[in-house]
């Protein structure tokens, strides 16, 4: 197995707050991965510095060994943790436009999942629920043939039927060679699905393993160990 | 069958577990064939590397067999199958009698009571 993300000592602080704190971490290919912490633990900070829409204070983020910029945006499908559509569009304008920007875009994917679904190809998403909005976006970015899938906080806003479709669409559309880093404090929803989890408080890395482990070793769930770790 | 997964323990055992049970129960008959590991994994809603990892160790245990091009299968072996089933009715029984014995009861009056109880399923 070989690294697809890696961070040396990665430090990132706005102003006098340190929101990344000299992380270093290493997620090998072929994972589906979890990066869970409190809200404000900087789950989101260091997803966007592996996307460039921040760059580190200090030390590196690397994707497939190299640094974030157009390269390994060809090879990262990202879901942001708010939405960047401009809402009048329709979807099949979107999917247009997905098609045109991404070599690795696969049409025919989005249209199918669309229809099971039940979401319109000719509805705008000016007009469409917050629920459907995400699931649109979600629908997107796994329609991609990408190394590396971002998921900032994929399920949040969804009811749970949908909740678990959005899995089994992860889990159908990610490959073997695939890596999905899924970030979310939605644990019990989804630690089924993950090999690996990284928890984050206060900007520091403060656990790595893999779920079995977890269960094996303390012979509780990621979900009751979360609990105890970041206990209020 | 629906799949029932625990949060206290690890998956691939559980995994493990309900696919021999599976088998057992004829729900895949001996020789047939398996549904890819992408499948079982989605059906079950899991990662299919823990998917894997359970398949992996029903195969080295003897119950399934990999075949290089077409996938896997169950085991055309009845005997293996057997032993299999036997080996996890004598686990079930010894966690049992472990419960009892904590009971304070005697392995006499605990055969007496199954004796009864098996007596009143017939009626």
């Amino acid at each position: 197995m070989s690294t697809i993300l890696e961070c040396n000592d990665l430090t990132k602080k706005f102003g006098s707050k340190t929101a990344v704190s000299a992380v270093n971490l290493k997620i090998e290919r072929g994972q589906i991965v979890g990066l869970l912490g409190p809200n404000g633990s900087g789950k989101s900070t260091i997803i966007k510095l592996a996307n460039e829409l921040l760059t580190p204070t200090s030390g590196n983020i690397l994707i497939g060994g190299k640094k974030p910029g157009t390269e390994t945006k060809k090879i990262v499908s990202y879901l942001p943790e708010k939405t960047y559509l401009n809402d009048w569009m329709r979807v099949h304008q979107i999917i247009e436009l997905f098609s045109d920007f991404y070599d690795d875009f696969k049409p025919e994917k989005a249209y199918d999942m669309l229809k099971t679904l039940n979401i319109n190809p000719d509805d705008r998403l000016k007009t469409m629920s917050k629920g459907t909005k995400e699931k649109v976006q979600l629908i997107l970015v796994m329609s991609r043939e990408a190394e590396l899938y971002l998921l900032d906080e994929p399920i949040g806003g969804v009811d749970p039927a949908a909740r678990d479709y959005i899995l089994q669409t992860i889990l159908r559309n990610y490959n073997e060679n695939a890596t999905v880093i899924i970030s979310t404090h939605l644990i019990s929803d989804i630690e089924n699905i993950l090999d690996y989890v990284v928890f984050i408080n206060q900007g520091q890395v403060v656990l790595t393993s893999s779920v079995d482990n977890i269960r094996d070793e303390k012979g509780k769930s990621v979900d009751a160990l979360f609990r105890e770790v970041f206990k209020c | 069958m629906p799949w029932e997964l625990k949060s206290d323990r690890p998956i691939y055992t559980q995994l493990i577990e309900q696919i021999e049970l599976m088998i057992f129960s004829g729900v895949y008959p001996l020789g047939s064939k398996l549904p890819s590991v992408r499948d079982m994994a989605q059906e079950a809603a899991v990662n299919p590397n823990t998917m894997q990892k359970a398949l992996v160790k029903l195969e080295e245990d003897g119950l399934i067999i990999t075949h290089r091009t077409s996938g896997r299968s169950i085991t055309e072996d009845a005997r293996m199958v057997e032993m299999a089933k036997t080996k996890l009715a004598q686990e079930q029984i010894s966690e049992f009698l472990e419960k009892m014995q904590l009971m304070g009861f005697e392995q006499k009056e605990i055969l007496t009571i199954i004796d009864n109880m098996v007596k009143g399923m017939k009626k």
